[in-house]
């Protein structure tokens, strides 16, 4: 029977809290960014212009054709390669770290801008064509009628997302970022306690994800009463 | 620095000799192939079942159902592959576990915990496709059924699930999307699938970006012929009368 010892996680804490933070500040940036670029492609998408609704439409089904570790891989092993020819980077230049972090944000991009293409589409029609009747332009409409009523319709599912990308970001593995899962990964190793830690960490991302997604249940809850009265 | 595209290295031999860098790729895909079907046909299984236990009056087996669905879902993929692969052959009793790493091969023991994780994994989210489907039935449908003098599970089998599985295909077209998109992430135990094989070419052959383009190529592929197989089933089990039907 498996005789399992836990006595190397205490003193590994300040080390995961630093992997944690990292895993954090990679969700923050990712969700910002994610919610910036897919407000522009779903915009985009559901653009006149053909051209334009057609760009946004391939990236956005590109990106959600491949796998998240081809797309972290691409990142990390190509595109710095790419970037050192095109701007003779000097070699102690390491742009490989950031690098996949761009391309993690620009994955999780064309997720969330089909959450938000949807979130649009949910807005009726009417608003928009009494937007221009109050003598608003396109992007007037757009900017102070359309997207506020759609954001606080998409919260939840925006938020439910950013738990799936918090989940994600484990993948970064792939690139040696140190986030939490990897400084685990690094400790048990170490340790020769892989067994404790995986499950220590298991626990955490679990605590966490269940905790945020009762909480996304609860204000989903809340905000359908509100519509309903 | 001018970059030597070279097409011709997937026509090359390998440095053992065997075979070519196309047939590592080709057999990378067969891998992910078989790893996601067989892993498919497992989470629809488990997933369908789990999916009922969630909707029965009894509370604890809908409870346990529950709880199923929400671990499965609240931790990362990867942690659960690590947890398949490494934790469970250390801690299961009875001498299992050193029989998993003792007498199985070792592409055997990866394939057989990659397959495990995606199944289950898979499985919570078919789980809740399955709850919605047998939720979106109208109420009174259970009720006719038990009326007619069905017990519960004959009432599952002949009048709840034949109209949910055909609600949920769309939704599952999806899932069965992500399986393969998921399986990439069993590069990381080292099972030589369709994104390890494109890891190992860019090692051996210096042509980093052919083997990148062939790997993503395939994946899109992949997922071409899933949507286009998909299309066909959802045409058929449409139904007539709901949401997307005739």
């Amino acid at each position: 029977m498996y005789e399992f010892d836990w006595s190397s996680i205490p003193g590994a804490l300040p080390f995961l809290w630093e992997g944690m933070k990292v895993s954090l500040e990679i969700t923050a940036c990712a969700v910002l960014f994610g919610i910036a670029w897919g407000t522009l492609l779903a915009m985009a998408r559901l653009s006149s212009i053909k051209p334009l609704a057609w760009l946004a439409a391939s990236y956005v089904n590109l990106f959600r054709a491949i796998p998240l570790v081809m797309v972290l891989l691409w990142f990390f092993l190509i595109v710095p390669q790419v970037l050192r020819g095109v701007f003779k980077l000097d070699a102690g230049t390491d742009v490989r770290l950031a690098s996949a972090l761009v391309g993690f944000a620009l994955f999780e991009a064309a997720y969330y801008s089909e959450i938000i293409r949807a979130g649009i589409q949910s807005v009726p029609k009417g608003q928009i064509s009494a937007a221009s009747a109050l003598g608003m332009s396109y992007a007037q409409a757009m900017r102070l009628v359309v997207l506020p009523q759609a954001f606080r319709n998409m919260v939840p599912l925006l938020l439910t997302q950013a738990i799936v990308l918090f989940q994600d970001t484990s993948l970064v593995y792939v690139s040696a970022l140190a986030d939490f899962f990897g400084a685990a990964y690094k400790v048990g190793d170490r340790d020769g306690r892989l067994v404790e830690l995986l499950l220590f960490a298991g626990a955490v991302y679990f605590v966490i994800c269940f905790a945020a997604s009762q909480a996304v249940r609860r204000y989903q809850k809340k905000l359908n009463a509100h519509v309903a009265h | 620095m001018g970059y030597q595209w070279n097409w011709s290295i997937f026509g090359s031999t390998v440095p053992t000799g065997e075979t070519t860098y196309l047939a590592w790729l080709l057999s990378g895909l067969q891998v992910t192939v078989e790893l996601s079907l067989a892993a498919w046909l497992l989470a629809l299984a488990l997933g369908s079942l789990v999916g009922v236990l969630r909707t029965v009056p009894n509370k604890a087996l809908s409870g346990l159902a529950a709880a199923y669905v929400e671990i499965f879902r609240n931790t990362p993929l990867l942690v659960q592959l690590f947890s398949w692969y490494f934790v469970l052959p250390e801690i299961l009793p009875f001498g299992l576990g050193d029989a998993f790493k003792q007498q199985l091969a070792p592409l055997t023991q990866q394939f057989l915990a990659a397959m495990l994780c995606l199944a289950f994994f898979t499985s919570a989210r078919v789980a809740e496709q399955v709850r919605a489907g047998i939720g979106a039935l109208p109420r009174g449908q259970k009720a006719a059924g038990l009326a007619l003098g069905f017990t519960l599970p004959q009432t599952y089998r002949h009048v709840l699930l034949p109209m949910a599985f055909r609600l949920i295909v769309p939704p599952l077209t999806s899932e069965f999307l992500n399986i393969f998109k998921n399986s990439a992430v069993c590069s990381t135990i080292g099972l030589l699938e369709l994104a390890a094989q494109g890891r190992q070419l860019v090692d051996y052959t210096a042509q980093p970006y052919e083997s990148f383009i062939a790997v993503t190529l395939f994946y899109l592929l992949i997922n071409v012929i899933v949507m286009a197989l998909m299309r066909i089933v959802e045409a058929r089990t449409r139904v007539p009368g709901y949401l997307g039907g005739k």
